[in-house]
This record gives C-alpha cells, structure tokens and sequence, in this order.
C-alpha cells in the first residue's frame, strides 16, 4: 500500500487532470449506453430481467469503485479532502435532487396558479379550507389520525400485554403481526370479502352475512353508511398496523424491571394499578415514539382508500386528493398546496426527532 | 394454594381473550386464501365459509309437475296446493320438508330437508388464470356460459422483481458508503448534512412526486426500471442513512486505526472490514425497504404510469379491484400471489424483518 501512495505522489499532474476528466465521462457514456440498449431492445422478458437487474445492482458500485480508483491517484492531502465527497456524494446528490430541491419547489407551485405560470398568493391555501372536497379530505384526515392511530397504540397495547401473560405468545404475536408484511392493495382485495353487499339473505360478504343471520338488513358498508363509512375503512388500517405498535410496545414491556413489579405486588398494588402507575411511565418514550410513527403513517393513508373506494363516498383523504388534483385535474398548484398540508402536519414530528437524536448525542 | 388457583383462573381467561383476538385477525386472510381454490360462479354466489360443514337445507329429492301446469291456479303438489308465490320463496310441506322452485320455466321443483352440508368444489384455475393468461371457460350464476380471458400476471410479477432488487441494493449501498462517511471521516458542512438527512426522514414523499414527475418526463425517464430504482433508492436513502450510521458509528475505533496503521484506504476498510462487519444490519434495512418496494402502489402508479409491460403486481390488483367489479377469482388469487414473497419473508426472516422495522419506526 505505501507503495502505491508512494507511486500516486509521483504522477503528474496532467496525468491526474487526463484521468480525473476521462473516467466520469467513461462511466457516463458506459452507463447511459447500456440503459438505451435495455430500453430499445427487444429481449426475451426474462433475460432482460436478468440483464436489468445485474445493471442495476452492479452499476453503482463500478461508479464507486472506478471513481475511487481516480481519487487514489491524487496526493494524499488532496485525497483526504476528496474522498469523503466521493462516499457521501452520491447519497447527498439523491437527497437534493429527489427530496430537498422538490420540498422547495412544491412549496412554490402552491403559491402558483393550476399551471404553474402566474402568482396566486395564499389563493390554494384559501381554496383548501374553503372546498367542500377538500375539506372533506382534511376532515376524513383528522378521523384517520384520531381513531386509527388511537385503536392501534390502544389494541398493541392490550395485545402486548396479554401476550406477555399467555401460553402462545410467539404464534399469537405472529399472527397479528402477519398484516404488516402485506400489501395495502392485497389488504384491500381481502376485505372486500368482509364488507361486499348485496341485497337479499345471499350474502358474500362476511360482516353482512354475521348481520344476515342475526336477522338484520344488510347494509353497504364502504359506500352509503356515510360518514360511518370511514370507519369501515379505519378497521383495515387497525387490521395492518397493530402489530407494529404490539411488536414494538412488547419489546418495551419485557425491560420493566420484574423486582419494582414484585415490590408493587408486595404492597398490596392490583394489576390495574401497576399498569397505569408503573408500566405506563416506564415504556412512556416507546410509547410516544411509536405514537408519532403511526401518526405520520396514517396522515399520508392513500391504498387503503384507492382501493377499496376510489375517494368516492366522502371517503376522499388528502393524500387522494392529492393524487386526484394532481394527475386527473393537472391542478399542480392544489396539488402542490395539499402536499404542504401533509408536510406542515410532520414538522411536529421532525422537530420531535431532532430533539430525540441530540438526546441521544449522536450529532 | 388459593392465590396459584386465581392466577390459573386468570391464564384461562387471557388465553380465551387473545385466541379470541387471533381469530378476528386472521379471518380476513383465511378467507381470502379459501376464496381463491374456489370456482369463480361459487365466489360470487356462496360465502368462502360454506366450504366449513354446516346445516342447511339440502337438496333430496326433485318433483317433476306437467310441463302445462298454470302457474296462476293453485299447484298441486303430493295432495296438497301452493300457489306460485309460495313456491317462489319455499314453502314448508306437511312432512317438515321445504318445497322451492328449481326451475320454475320447466316446472321442476325442489325438495329440500335441513341437513348437513358443505361446499367441496375447489379448482386451480383462478391461478392459472392470473398466472398463465389462459382462457377459461365461466359458468354465469344463470346457467348461460361465458369465456374469460385471464389476466397475464407473470409478467407483472417479473416486473415486481426487476424493480424490487435493484430499488433494494442501490439505496443502501449508497447510504452505508454515506453512514461511513457521516460516522468516520472528516469534511465540511458534515453536521449539517447530517441534519438535512435527520429532517428528511419523515418528510412525506407526496411533497417530492411533482417537481420529480415533472423532471422524469423531460428526461424521458417516467415508465422506465431506472427511474422508479432512482425514486425509490432517493426516498428510502434517509432511513437507510440514518439505520445504516447508528450501526457503523458505533464500532470501536480501534479498529479502523489498525487498519489506518497497515495503510489501507478508505476504500479498501470499507469493502473488506464494514461491509462484513455489517452484514446483519444490511440484511435487516434490506428486507424493510425491499417490502417497502414490493408492496408500493402509489410510486409506481406516478412513476411507471399505464404501460402494461412495465406495471408491477400492485398496480395489476389495483386496476382488477377498481374496474373489473365481478373479476373476483382473478382479484383473490392474483393478491395471493402478491403476497407469497412478503409471507414468505416474514416468516423464513421474522427476527431481521423485526428489527429493519424497529429501525423503520422513525421513517414516515
């Protein structure tokens, strides 16, 4: 190794320049090329596939390790200086390109008009609370928030707890938290089969045929119970998230130290009692910080909705919305407005995990 | 004694009540699974739990009336009269047994005595459907025929897998290289950067789809493998990032001073000491953001657009569930098969998959 530092100190200072300009441009013209071969020719599915996926997962690191290859010719107090742009670069170029640069540009396209061309001041901003739909997203959003997020931290809980003291705890753990690995579109198509209606005592439908035989009429229960409906749709929210709070929340459990609780017994504590007094207090971080999580998952709902009732029915969620003014509507400035809707509701939570991590004293 | 016996009393009961729980939960998937063995004109007549045995009226015997029978005079049937209506909703006989219309045209009827029943015919053709494209022949619930063509999943599912791996590999070999980087080595705006990428974490990803939507189209990149494995690798890099350093910041120092010592480059401690070294959190972020991948609707809905020889499994499903209302057979078996991978992810991988989530449980 220290000869090849040795070696790179000695190259010129032309050589650097010549390699440093013809390697990027190498590895752009390599890279650019293959994806125009890929893209026009017209391969067999599955080779293509094939093909498609080593470039994929080799690309990036021959990009890395080519460039790298260059820096190591640099002398070593430029190299020191390069190096850590050469790691980073990449992540930071994605970040600003497809997060930050946008987060920016969103937050002028809501202060444009439809197309983007003229000035319009708060104009979207009034729109949005002033739209009968929007409103109904906005308001469909609070429910999602309240109930969702509230049943799942509430029923984890529960099931944490009661696992924690039954026979089966892994299978029961297991199967409650199976939902969580599935699609929300495949968990859409399931409980299709729970809410489907028809009119007659034929039912399909699981929860009508329960209604059916305990002699009552059955209902439609996605579209005309409104404004009910949302919380049909809620259930399957409730159905895939709370395993994860009950995963999480469980693992918190198991550090509550057995010997405060043995003490608290000792004392002549009932189990309700401890449980408000001393479990609650002790898992209290994890519990607010699986809290948040689910807050800001259920905020940006979108599949669930989609499918299940396309935003019909006054179940149309800002995420949807979104999408709708967006894509159908071309409206970007709604759109884009509706977008700083969603992120104005998270700054809580970036705040809240700033604060978390100097905590932690890992910056 | 008496306190051991209570706390049995009470292990009963919260067995009981969790079982309870567990059922709720898996119902939904159980059905769907049952569903999708079953023929298409039996998913939309009878409910998935007529395949468990129950009682019903069933079917014993057939009485065949004169084809000139008026239907608007009573009907005489084994000495006793009914009228039309009545044997239109059934109508009990003398014997207990129920009398109802099979074929009312044809003057056929039914007789019927509760008894125990269930449903047995299963098939594979919705898979084959969803699977092979192959067109089957539909019996409609009125007795006409109908033929269905399948949908062709397999590519859609191909798709799903072009997109997945590379969405999965990209994303986290740059954000371990920028973890190591973040965690080990000197520059300026370091903090900064670190922070940006903190922020960005719950950042919803709807305030980015615009303006990137808008750049894919000028680049023609929209409905492109590359552009969805650039989408998500820039979406899913923060949690990445942020995993991938509290894993690698944490080693010992000593460790990369030795190596220094030996004059390896940064480089080379990378790929030969924390890439190995970090194997176990690499597969954990893996199977969190590979699921992530697999399971997403709406990125690929902008990113890859309505072309079918590009579209993923969820969009296929999606579309089968919004438009096509009586495709059920198809819908049952095609979610199925989206979700094999998943399934079989999160039980060959529980403790890694657990532990990608927990770590996910900051990302939005």
């Amino acid at each position: 190794m220290t000869t090849s530092a040795a070696a790179a100190t000695k190259r010129s200072v032309p050589g650097i320049v010549f390699w440093s300009i013809l390697v990027p441009l190498l590895n752009a013209a390599l890279h650019a090329g293959i994806f125009i071969v890929l893209r026009d020719a017209q391969l067999q599915p599955i080779l293509h596939a094939i093909l498609a996926i080593l470039w994929g997962v080799g690309g990036v690191y021959t990009i890395y390790w080519s460039l790298n290859l260059v820096i190591e010719l640099y002398p070593e107090k430029w190299k020191r200086r390069i190096q850590p742009f050469l790691f980073i670069g990449p992540a930071i170029g994605l970040l600003g390109w497809l997060l930050l640069v946008p987060t920016v540009r969103t937050l002028i396209m809501s202060f444009q008009d439809a197309g983007s061309s003229k000035f319009v001041g708060f104009a979207n901003y009034a729109a949005v609370f002033t739209n009968r739909l929007l409103l109904t997203a906005l308001r469909n959003n609070l429910l999602w928030v309240v109930f969702g997020a509230t049943a799942c931290i509430v029923l984890g809980l529960l099931i944490a707890v009661l696992a924690d003291r039954s026979s089966f705890e892994r299978l029961a753990k297991a199967i409650v938290f199976m939902p969580m690995a599935i699609s929300f579109v495949a968990a859409g198509v399931i409980w299709k089969f729970i809410y489907y209606y028809q009119p007659g005592d034929e039912q399909i439908g699981l929860l009508n045929a329960i209604v059916v035989a305990f002699g009552g009429e059955p209902q439609a229960w996605t579209s005309m119970t409104q404004p009910w409906n949302n919380l049909f749709l809620i259930v399957i929210l409730i159905w895939m998230q709370t395993g994860f709070a009950m995963v999480i929340l469980s693992a918190a459990l198991k550090t509550v130290p057995e010997d405060i609780l043995e003490a608290a017994r000792m004392d002549g504590a009932g189990e309700i009692r401890i449980f408000f007094r001393i479990i609650i207090p002790f898992i209290s971080g994890t519990l607010l910080s699986v809290t948040t999580t689910i807050i800001v998952f259920t905020l940006k709902i979108f599949d669930v909705v989609m499918v299940m009732t396309g935003g019909q029915y006054d179940t149309e969620v800002v995420a949807t919305q979104f999408y709708r003014q967006f894509f159908m509507y071309q409206n970007f400035g709604y759109g884009s407005t509706l977008a700083i809707v969603l992120l104005i509701a998270v700054i809580p939570v970036i705040v809240f995990n700033l604060r978390q991590i100097r905590k932690q004293g890992e910056i | 004694m008496r306190r051991k016996s209570r706390r049995t009393g009470s292990k009963t009961l919260v067995n009981a009540i969790l079982a309870f729980i567990c059922l709720i939960w898996l119902v939904p998937t159980v059905g769907l699974l049952i569903s999708s063995f079953r023929p298409a004109s039996d998913i939309l007549k009878t409910g998935w739990w007529t395949v468990i045995p129950h009682r019903e009226d069933v079917t014993q015997d057939r009485i065949q009336l004169p084809k000139d029978t008026d239907l608007r005079q009573p009907i005489e049937v084994n000495g006793n009269t009914y009228t039309d209506e009545q044997l239109r909703s059934g109508v009990k006989a003398p014997d207990g047994s129920t009398l109802i219309w099979e074929n009312r045209r044809g003057r056929l009827i039914d007789v019927q005595k509760p008894g125990w029943t269930m449903s047995k015919n299963f098939t594979l053709d919705n898979y084959a459907g969803v699977l092979t494209g192959k067109t089957y022949v539909l019996k409609q619930p009125d007795g006409s025929e109908r033929t269905e063509k399948g949908s062709n999943m397999s590519r859609a599912f191909l798709n799903t897998i072009v997109v997945s791996i590379p969405a999965t590999v990209i994303p986290i070999l740059i954000a371990t290289f920028a973890a190591y980087a973040f965690a080990w080595l000197k520059f300026p705006l370091r903090k900064t950067l670190f922070i940006v990428v903190i922020m960005l974490l719950v950042v919803p990803l709807q305030v980015a789809l615009i303006p990137v939507s808008n750049d894919f189209a000028a680049l023609h990149l929209n409905g492109t493998f590359l552009g969805i494995w650039i989408v998500h690798a820039g979406f899913g890099l923060p949690l990445a990032t942020y995993f991938m350093y509290s894993y690698i910041s944490q080693l010992p120092k000593d460790l990369f001073e030795s190596a220094f010592m030996d004059g390896a480059s940064n480089f080379t401690i990378f790929t030969r000491l924390i890439l190995p070294l970090a194997v176990p959190s690499i597969a954990s972020i893996c199977i969190f953001q590979f699921l992530w991948v697999w399971n997403d609707y709406l990125v690929s809905l902008i990113f890859l657009g309505g072309q079918e020889d590009v579209q993923v499994l969820s969009m296929r499903i999606a579309n089968l569930a919004g438009s096509r209302g009586d495709a059920w057979h198809l819908m049952t078996a095609a979610a199925f098969v989206s979700m094999l991978m998943p399934l079989a992810v999160f039980f060959g991988m529980q403790r890694y998959f657990v532990r990608g989530l927990m770590g996910g449980a900051v990302k939005g």
